[in-house]
């Protein structure tokens, strides 16, 4: 599958603990909320990313194999779950699972394309955030939207977007992906 | 600044004398816990080479100064790039593991059980980080190797050391903890690779037939080597007599645990199978046959001298696997409860037919952690 990064970092042939000396570094010079590709061949990389990320507050998002190289996908940490939701209409989780059984139920998944790439609510449509104003077009206006990202904060600023866009119907799911329990899918 | 480095030879040692050292191992915690350098004389400390890249000295407290340090990483470059810091913070006696728990998984430290009759040899390889055992009978200028572990150059070294040439290669069973050499070792030194069919029925490559009652003669001074179909821990699981002395079990009775039958997915066809081993094939046998496994679980299963080795006798005395009365008891404890399942299991058992032939890389990815074959 083809994700979208902000930036990438070539650590192929290189061997432990250089690929994770490497991204923390880059890490530092990338924005929270952004997204680092690595590209590693040490097997081992997978492992210790995952751990590394875990520890030091990044969002590990995954790994896809592609022969002998190994892609890792790290979100770095943002402070957005602590940040106060402004979009008035919010519905639970629980809430969206129910509307996806009606059929004018639209799902926009505002995560990076790397997060949704990985896991996503079978169905639902991709506009990462950053791109919403230049593709708010491509949003069905006659639809339910009910905005999912993965703690309810990116997701409260896409509903914001689309109401002010003269969007009807906008709903911010909280808490969103972190907490999803129900069918998800991929895109490999 | 270039860091002392402790070869997994010199570990090994200090493992079976029973000495002293501290381990930091700076892999994650998950791999820390799965499986480590295990010894009842070692102490442990376990932080991940990335918490420590900001720097040494939130731990420097908590490491001995009056003793060796080793740090212990996955393949040896994190181990050495910690000990480096530790040593620039002054700290003395700081060893980096050579090759890293890669190296200790592969290392192969061969024992010589005993002389056998007729001026022959029987040696034990103990590759310590593993558990697993493998053997190779000596006699007259040649040689059978039993459980062929995937390091062949070790066992083609030591028979050129030794003057003998490899004729057989016996898997005593179709393995799922660890890659067999078997397959290659036979085609490096043109010997016969012999394997129970019962176990080969989806192999991709030809072998000779090891069935019950066989007979293999190694060297020209009738060192005998005896199947014995003893299934179980896979349908076709045979144990051999080798000398009329040693009786190699394969993964079926360890020396403080018995073979497990789920690793090929038929743990409730196979019960009954182990049972009838257990119970009724091997007290057949000579109490005073000597066991020699294919696998070790934990350090006491050691000897004094490194081996690995009781005498059946005594196994069914002391080992708990060989003294359940109950049918319906021995069926719960080898099928309930059972430890996780080695690593890749599914992936070695297909590698071990011939069906997939993964890179040398990733054949040691897939063997890395402890070896599960055992239920106690």
């Amino acid at each position: 599958m083809d994700i979208k990064t902000d930036f990438s970092l070539d650590a192929k042939g290189l061997a432990c603990p250089m690929p994770i000396v490497r991204t923390k570094k880059t890490m530092k010079d990338i924005e929270a909320g952004q997204v680092l590709e690595v590209l590693a061949t040490d097997q081992g990389s997978k492992a210790d990313l995952a751990a590394w990320a875990k520890s030091a507050g990044h969002q590990f998002l995954g790994t896809i194999e592609e022969g002998d190289v190994l892609k890792h996908y790290v979100r770095k940490s943002s402070d957005e779950d602590s940040q106060e939701k402004k979009h008035p209409n919010v519905v639970s989780n629980d809430d969206l699972k129910e509307a996806l059984n009606h059929e004018d139920t639209l799902v926009l998944d505002v995560r990076e394309s790397a997060e949704y790439a990985f896991e996503h609510i079978p169905g639902a449509t991709s506009i990462p955030l950053g791109e919403l104003d230049e593709r708010a077009g491509e949003v069905d206006e006659n639809k339910q939207v009910y905005v999912v990202c993965r703690t309810g904060n990116r997701s409260d600023m896409a509903a914001q977007k689309l109401t002010e866009k003269g969007f009807k119907t906008v709903y911010n799911v909280v808490p969103g992906m972190s907490e999803w329990s129900f069918d998800t899918t991929s895109n490999q | 600044m270039t860091i002392k480095e402790m070869t997994v030879k010199e570990v090994a040692k200090k493992v079976l004398n029973k000495e002293n050292l501290f381990i930091l191992d700076v892999r994650t915690e998950d791999a820390f816990q799965d499986w480590k350098i295990e010894s009842d004389s070692f102490d442990y400390m376990n932080v991940p080479y990335f918490d420590l890249l900001d720097g040494v000295e939130e731990i420097i407290d908590d490491l001995p100064k009056d003793k060796d340090v080793l740090v212990v990483c996955a393949k040896g470059g994190s181990s050495q790039m910690v000990g480096e810091m530790l040593e620039e913070e002054g700290l003395p006696n700081i060893y980096s593991l050579e090759g890293g728990m890669k190296a200790w998984s592969e290392h192969l430290e061969p024992v010589k059980v005993s002389d056998l009759k007729d001026g022959g040899e029987l040696y034990q390889f103990v590759r310590i980080g593993k558990g697993c055992l493998s053997y190779m009978v000596v006699s007259n200028g040649e040689a059978a190797v039993i459980d062929a572990t995937r390091m062949t150059d070790i066992y083609i070294d030591f028979a050129k050391q030794l003057g003998v040439e490899i004729k057989h290669i016996f898997d005593t069973h179709l393995h799922a903890d660890h890659i067999s050499g078997g397959r290659a070792l036979a085609e490096q030194t043109g010997g016969t690779y012999w394997l129970p069919p019962k176990d080969a029925a989806d192999v991709t490559f030809d072998y000779a037939k090891l069935e019950d009652g066989e007979h293999v003669t190694i060297g020209s001074t009738q060192i005998d080597i005896n199947a014995l179909y003893s299934p179980g821990h896979t349908i076709g699981s045979t144990s051999f007599v080798v000398d009329d002395q040693y009786l190699m079990t394969g993964d079926i009775l360890f020396i403080d645990s018995i073979g497990r039958p789920d690793l090929a997915g038929k743990a409730e066809d196979w019960v009954m199978d182990l049972r009838e081993t257990l119970y009724t094939r091997y007290q057949e046998l000579s109490d005073d046959l000597i066991v020699l496994p294919a696998h070790f679980m934990i350090m006491d299963e050691l000897n004094e001298d490194g081996t690995v080795a009781e005498k059946l006798g005594v196994l069914f005395e002391k080992n708990h696997g060989l003294n359940i009365d109950d049918q319906d008891e021995f069926r719960k404890m080898v099928t309930e409860n059972l430890p996780p399942q080695p690593n890749a299991y599914q992936e070695i058992r297909e590698t071990n037919m011939g069906k997939i032939n993964p890179e040398d890389e990733k054949q040691r990815e897939m063997e890395i952690g402890p070896n599960r074959c055992a239920v106690r």
